[in-house]
């Protein structure tokens, strides 16, 4: 028994820390173990890829287009959370994305959002400061935030304010005047060619910093005096405490469990202020280093124990169920439909709906939402045309699992190692007891029991919990 | 209210984003107008005027057809003091109705839940769109979400009808309420047996609906020919609430701004023209309203986030005109570069709450607020 449950917390190791696991992943992770499969997670060995980016350009060349519909930047995406063997670093990306949000809405080019989703990847779980210098260079988000529309004598502030309040340092530790101080260190950096939209079309930007655009005066900031450009207000932004606390807490409410919404954070305590405090002490010491934190966190007691505390967001959701049901292991032709999905669900990627990023938690859900969660997932759990599927009924098969009970926790666990309630339970049993046991003898209706017994979990107000 | 008079209805239209006051109301003979707007300014010729101050934005034609019927009240000066400028708080607040604390309940929501207290019908209140604004959101109370009329309903995948008759039946027994089962999945099993009740009762609407209006390409059409049609099929909705955008011109404000004024127009107008095509229309009250304003001068190609705004009511039963003071635009009267708000806009909430729907105001927005007497 102590190996299924070993299974379970690795189950649970990878819904957070990646997009799930199918059956062949869980079981090389755990003949390693839960550390070494941490380790690899935060080290990732440079054979292992980050998606078949190759096969995906062979097949649907379009997924590189700067425009298109479906978008092609979703289903791009999409297809790297189903096949990527650096799931932590997807992850990650993805991570950065909710507290980073920039949307293709205003940006409208894929190609810039890729861009930014590829710096996501190689300094997302390298060092913060690092990181907030690339945020701050990098074209998406100078456009989306209009730092190419900050001079010297026009300050845009748009940028400035939103690099204290959502980025770094939350509302409330600063004044209207160090974000007009913190935009005027950033005038000058900018993207180029500043070719208009129209009639010129979309175009590939590059940052560019323009000294004689650059406001060089004297900056009071956060109590410093200097001639601060923008790296220098950066230095100071990360050193403050209100920061590590703040991206700390974005960990926690994004990996462990869910937290109040973001604009309570000045209000409300956390939800667990021991496991903060360790968080803001491991990244403070590591001087600002996110491998630091996620190996502190991953590793937790606090984390191995918040199973199925928090409400999978759309795209988890989404990736996990075609990773179940072995989809998309190639990029067939219908993958351009895929990228939609998660936007129905309420969470369009590369899309927030502002640069404030999604709600999270209970907010992802309302009539609409849940209704496309469970239609999606009992869709295809219940198609047993489907590769991951059919495995899982010819498992079934071969372990004899045979009454409705058997039926059940199989199910269950080929779900995630999904725990329900007792109430649940009787339900789904009482269900299941109507049909009787199973019939291996034909073929046919005993797969689309199978399927239908996955679908129902699927259904289940359990199963919207990760 | 006697049995043959309809129940009133609004419909709340969202322009997410800020829309900028100063570029949609514009006191078009003010010379500080043109002074503080040398990149996104409106042409003198091109402004509609109104009155001998203030026009229309070049776009907004059809709501001007509406206010010349004496259907379009405007709400100057809207807003609330001390505006944080953050979209994420500001709109908070317009959908909380607390300014000075978090709020975790929804001015419309609590107007559902005053409306239909016992919630005898899940469709009292929808959002068609992805998602529900916060304004919606209070515990307990079912709202659907419709993001699209034509595609709604409960594990519509299982095809066989007597296997999905089962497994629909196992689904309400699955989240039918339970004693004890904690605050989110309370909040799930209520929401799911909502949105199965609500896909059942307004798969009839789309059924019904046939109109020779013909609504123009556009997201906020869509939803609005969505509204027109549960609001013909008679499904006992009062609250229809729905959003445009974005609205936030920090740059390119001269190309995007006319688009979404254009599109919000023209929507309205063939959303009233349809009702009115079909002989009704007179218990509706559309209210527009925007998170902020802008500043007034602007940034060089945009303007960035401000304070107060205008909000719009639009109805057979609202009575047109101005109403309020247009904050001043002169230097030493600006606060932080922005107009300053006059009106409190919870006074608009309110307004419509008691003058329209008749009742008290004051638990749903949380005090007494001056009205406009537009209703």
């Amino acid at each position: 028994m102590s190996n299924k449950e070993d299974v379970a917390l690795l189950a649970h190791l990878m819904r957070r820390a990646g997009f799930g696991a199918t059956k062949e992943e869980l079981a090389r992770y755990t003949e390693m173990g839960y550390e070494a499969t941490v380790d690899e997670l935060i080290d990732p060995p440079e054979d292992r890829q980050s998606g078949k980016t190759a096969m995906l350009l062979r097949y649907l060349p379009g997924c590189l287009l700067p425009g298109g519909t479906p978008t092609p930047g979703q289903y791009n995406w999409m297809y790297h959370m189903i096949t990527t063997q650096r799931p932590l670093e997807e992850k990650v990306a993805l991570f950065w994305h909710h507290v980073f949000a920039t949307g293709n809405a205003k940006v409208d080019n894929c190609d810039q959002m890729l861009e930014q989703l590829t710096m996501f990847r190689k300094y997302g779980m390298g060092n913060y400061r690092e990181m907030l210098v690339q945020l701050s260079k990098n074209p998406a988000m100078i456009f989306w935030l209009d730092n190419n529309e900050n001079h010297r004598d026009a300050v845009n502030e748009n940028w400035g304010r939103e690099l204290l309040e959502l980025f770094s340092m939350g509302v409330s530790n600063y004044t209207e005047v160090d974000v007009r101080e913190a935009s005027r260190a950033f005038t000058g950096w900018t993207i180029m060619p500043k070719l208009p939209r129209q009639p010129f079309g979309r175009f590939p930007w590059r940052y560019e910093y323009l000294g004689e655009d650059h406001d060089d005066g004297e900056k009071t900031f956060l109590g410093y005096t200097g001639n601060f450009n923008g790296e220098d207000i950066i230095d100071i932004i990360v050193k403050e405490p209100a920061t590590a606390r703040f991206i700390c807490r974005h960990l926690y409410n994004f990996f462990v469990a869910d937290e109040v919404q973001v604009p309570a954070w000045t209000i409300e305590p956390a939800r667990d202020e021991e496991a903060l405090d360790m968080m803001v002490t491991a990244f403070e010491e590591s001087g600002y280093e996110m491998k630091a934190v996620l190996r502190l966190m991953l590793n937790s007691d606090f984390f191995k124990n918040a199973r199925f505390a928090k409400i999978k967001s759309p795209a988890e959701v989404v990736a996990s169920t075609l990773k179940l049901v072995g989809a998309y292991k190639t990029p067939e032709p219908t993958l351009p439909s895929i990228g939609s999905e998660p936007g129905y669900m309420g969470q369009a990627l590369l899309d927030p709906p502002s640069v404030e990023g999604w709600y999270t938690g209970s907010e992802w859900i309302n009539s609409g939402s849940l209704l496309a969660r469970i239609n999606f997932v009992a869709d295809r759990v219940a198609n047993t045309s489907f590769p991951g599927v059919r495995s899982i009924i010819g498992d079934m098969k071969a372990a004899g699992v045979t009454s409705p009970e058997e039926l059940l926790e199989a199910s269950l666990e080929h779900m995630g190692f999904l725990e329900i309630g007792d109430e649940t339970r009787q339900q789904l049993l009482d269900h299941a007891k109507a049909e009787g046991n199973m019939d291996w003898s034909n073929e046919e209706a005993s797969g689309t029991r199978v399927g239908e017994m996955l679908a129902l979990v699927g259904a289940t107000t359990e199963y919207q919990f990760g | 209210m006697t049995s043959t008079k309809k129940d009133p209805v609004i419909v709340v239209l969202q322009l997410t984003g800020g829309n900028d006051y100063f570029n949609t109301v514009i006191p078009y003979n003010d010379p500080l107008y043109y002074d503080n707007r040398p990149a996104v300014q409106y042409r003198q010729e091109d402004i509609i005027k109104v009155d001998d101050q203030l026009g229309f934005m070049p776009t907004m034609g059809p709501i001007k057809n509406l206010y010349d019927q004496g259907k379009v009240a405007v709400l100057h000066g809207i807003g609330y003091a001390d505006s944080p400028r953050s979209h994420f708080r500001s709109m908070d607040i317009w959908h909380t109705c607390e300014p000075d604390k978090v709020g975790t309940e929804g001015w419309a929501g609590r107007l559902a839940r005053e409306l239909d207290p016992n919630k005898e019908n899940v469709l009292s209140a929808i959002n068609f769109g992805h998602g529900l604004p916060r304004a919606l959101v209070v515990p307990g109370v079912p709202v659907a979400a419709i993001a699209d009329l034509e595609t709604y309903g409960v594990l519509t995948g299982i095809s066989d009808d007597q296997q999905r008759m089962k497994a629909l039946d196992l689904f309400a027994r699955m989240y039918s309420p339970a004693v004890g089962s904690g605050m989110v999945t309370d909040y799930l099993r209520s929401t799911g047996m909502e949105a199965m009740t609500g896909a059942d009762i307004v798969k009839v609407a789309p059924e019904m609906y046939s109109s020779s209006v013909e609504y123009p390409n556009s997201p906020i059409a869509a939803h609005l020919k969505d509204i027109a049609q549960v609001y013909l099929a008679d499904l006992g909705t009062r609250i229809f609430y729905t959003q445009h955008g974005s609205f936030d011109t920090h740059a390119g404000e001269a190309g995007a701004h006319p688009t979404l004024w254009k599109d919000v127009s023209e929507g309205i107008s063939a959303f009233f023209e349809d009702l009115h095509a079909h002989g009704t229309g007179e218990n509706v009250v559309m209210y527009l309203f925007t998170e902020f304003g802008r500043r007034v001068h602007d940034n060089g190609s945009g303007t960035d986030h401000g304070a107060a705004g205008a909000a719009f009511a639009i109805g057979d039963a609202v009575k047109g005109g101005m109403y309020g003071q247009y904050p001043s635009a002169k230097a030493e009267d600006l606060e932080q570069g922005d107009l300053v708000p006059n009106y409190d806009f919870r006074g608009g909430y309110t307004t419509i709450i008691e003058d329209w729907f008749g009742l008290d105001a004051k638990p749903i927005v949380n005090g007494s607020f001056e009205k406009h007497s537009f209703l």
